[in-house]
């Protein structure tokens, strides 16, 4: 029971780390069709905006609650220039879109390196996250706690947003139909601009919690990139439902299978289980209908 | 002019040139150790030729070559520790990395890489079976675009990481110290002259099967879908077996690149194949041009070249440098050097192919 519990916890936060990375992945994934690898970047950069905000703040538990709202500032920013920028002039051409991004990763993880030197650098947890809560007789620990509760409110609030302002309606209709929606007078590329500024802050908030659990390094954001984007195409396109169950299904999966095997194993059953997951659902779990060919 | 060099005729003196270059030309050239440089070079070459083919006329951006580069460097590597056991202490004897991380007998799957003849069928076929699985797995069921590449991403992640956690495959450091190539002792100049004329070999071998591959039907059709694979589908083709088959061929050539980059080079660890290596094959491709023959190498040469010129004396620029060379050859200039010879001939108004990336 006790190692059920403790298992079943493991992969859900593994879970809502992968969600906290790959939903604004998913995001812009969906909406532009345009694949950002420089988004483990913009994660690096939330990692780098919280050791920066305690540095200069001081206090760990002020500075975390500065830090979540800046590094989502500084996500958003640095997407919406990239986004301006290059995405922009490269549309219809998503796999250079994935060449050019990795580009700029390159780019930014120097400059990371350059500003903050290569060894990983720590962030203090504040004292009211250290230690653990007992859940069900298994310790837990309120870092993990904190991130589980930080992913579903990051997804409660995407969901509200794309449900219930104007702004969220005009994302679905750009989505839905991209010609379509322009000839209802929406200007798509606003609301490109205005999905990548999210995405990618979404990308900045995830940087900061990620502090919590790990030093952080000009290589962070990569290491989590390539487990966010297997969620996005196992979840399917640009579905948030789908990026929920595909981040927790492959946590779980990926914290059982840890313990009755090895960690390296653990990834290499993760590739297994996409490849083959893809043969029954080659469009991942959901799928929006459409009548397009591709 | 561009009637000759598409001609058979320029075909011919195409690799008569290449050959001489390579065969003639730079071993009287160059001094040992950068003739050795250059052989290492020409293996991403021949991983280059291969992402060409699949890539550049199939439309598949594959950014996990590291992966069959891997089978293939990790099997020729697996003998050559195996060969270098037995000359020391006799057949049976456990390789020296072995001995260190107490591993006292020879895991089973390692007894066979003592023949040369397996070792060699090995390189050739297991990584091109493994990549006909794969692709009929991921073409048959129309995972295309974006899913399959950051699926081939993930593929060479997970194998980097397979590796690091085997320690009977050297783990984290990978396999080094090797002493002989099929009985020849690598410490000797002109064996290792003899491994850069084996490079050059291959890349002209693999040249010629890429250029075949292009110009016949198949190569037609595997353009066709590229660029249009619902159409070919309609026509009565199965778009996923043209597939497998450019991805079979990068496949193989990978793996034969990888196979002679052991011996030259001397070590294959994880960090030559991981997702950041991978992707790296692909800078070389991007520059010289995906969609030409020759494009491909040039773009691996230079970049090749250029990583062992700056990367010591200015990792920082030449981080910036490969990231900056990503952003703006693919954004502005995608169709690569190759293409501005095109752009010219465009601009005289001669008809050319079109060699327009997808």
């Amino acid at each position: 029971m006790d190692l059920l519990v403790g298992q079943l916890f493991t992969g859900l936060s593994t879970g809502s780390i992968l969600l906290l990375a790959a939903l604004g992945l998913s995001l812009t994934y969906g909406q532009m069709g345009v694949i950002n690898m420089a988004h483990g970047e913009f994660i690096m950069a939330g990692c780098y905006t919280a050791y920066v905000t305690q540095q200069v703040v001081g206090d760990a538990g002020v500075s975390l609650l500065i830090a979540l709202p800046t590094g989502f500032l500084v996500g958003g920013a640095m997407g919406l220039i990239l986004e301006t920028l290059l995405i922009r002039h490269l549309y219809h051409r998503p796999l250079d879109t994935l060449l050019v991004t990795f580009g700029v990763g390159l780019v930014l993880q120097q400059v990371a390196r350059d500003v903050f030197g290569a060894p990983a650098v720590n962030v203090t947890v504040p004292q009211f996250l250290r230690g653990g809560v007992d859940l069900l007789g298994t310790a837990v620990p309120k870092t993990r706690l904190f991130i589980l509760a930080l992913a579903i409110a990051a997804v409660a609030a995407v969901t509200l947003v794309l449900r219930f302002t104007p702004a969220g309606r005009r994302i679905r209709a750009v989505v839905g139909n991209r010609d379509l929606a322009e000839t209802a007078g929406i200007s798509s590329r606003a609301v490109d601009a205005g999905t990548f500024f999210i995405g990618s802050g979404l990308a900045g908030v995830a940087g900061v919690a990620l502090t919590l659990i790990g030093a952080t390094s000009p290589t962070t954001g990569q290491s989590y990139l390539v487990d966010a984007f297997l969620v996005v195409v196992a979840g399917g396109m640009g579905r948030i439902k789908g990026a929920v169950v595909a981040a927790i299904a492959l946590g779980t999966f990926q914290a059982v299978f840890e313990t009755y095997s090895t960690a390296s194993l653990a990834k290499v059953g993760v590739f297994v289980v996409i490849v083959v997951f893809l043969q029954l659902r080659p469009q991942g779990l959901f799928t929006l209908r459409t009548r397009s060919l591709a | 002019m561009s009637k000759f060099l598409t001609g058979r005729a320029g075909t011919w003196t195409g690799f008569a040139a290449a050959a001489l270059v390579l065969f003639g030309a730079a071993p009287l050239l160059l001094s040992g150790f950068r003739l050795g440089l250059l052989a290492q070079f020409l293996c991403y070459a021949i991983v280059a030729v291969g992402i060409g083919l699949a890539w550049g006329r199939g439309g598949m951006l594959t950014l996990g070559q590291g992966v069959f580069f891997g089978m293939g460097a990790y099997l020729m590597a697996m003998h050559m520790k195996m060969a270098d056991a037995e000359f020391r202490n006799g057949p049976g004897s456990v390789p020296d990395f072995m001995e260190l991380a107490g591993i006292r007998e020879i895991p089973a799957y390692w007894v066979p890489f003592a023949s040369p003849a397996f070792t060699i069928a090995a390189i050739l076929i297991l990584p091109t079976a493994f990549a006909v699985l794969l692709g009929f797995a991921v073409f048959k069921r129309r995972v295309k675009g974006a899913y399959f590449a950051i699926l081939s991403q993930a593929l060479a992640g997970a194998f980097a990481i397979l590796l690091i956690g085997q320690q009977s495959m050297g783990g984290f450091n990978g396999l080094s110290r090797f002493r002989y190539f099929f009985g020849y002792n690598l410490d000797d100049p002109i064996n290792q002259q003899m491994l850069y004329f084996i490079a050059a070999g291959i890349l002209l071998v693999v040249l010629a099967v890429a250029l075949q591959l292009r110009r016949s039907r198949y190569g037609e059709l595997l353009v066709a879908v590229r660029d249009a694979e619902e159409r070919v589908r309609f026509l009565g083709y199965d778009a996923a077996n043209i597939k497998v088959v450019a991805y079979a061929a990068a496949a193989l050539f990978a793996a034969v690149a990888g196979a002679i980059f052991v011996p030259i080079v001397g070590i294959i660890s994880p960090a030559n194949i991981g997702i950041v290596p991978s992707i790296m094959f692909i800078l070389g491709v991007a520059i010289g041009g995906r969609g030409s023959l020759i494009g491909p190498v040039i773009g691996a040469l230079a970049v090749a070249l250029a990583q062992s010129a700056l990367s010591e004396q200015f990792p920082s620029a030449w981080t910036y440098a490969q990231g900056l060379l990503f952003i703006v050859v693919i954004a502005l200039l995608p169709g690569g050097i190759a293409s501005i010879a095109a752009a010219t001939k465009r601009f005289r108004r001669e008809p050319v192919t079109a060699e327009a990336p997808a």
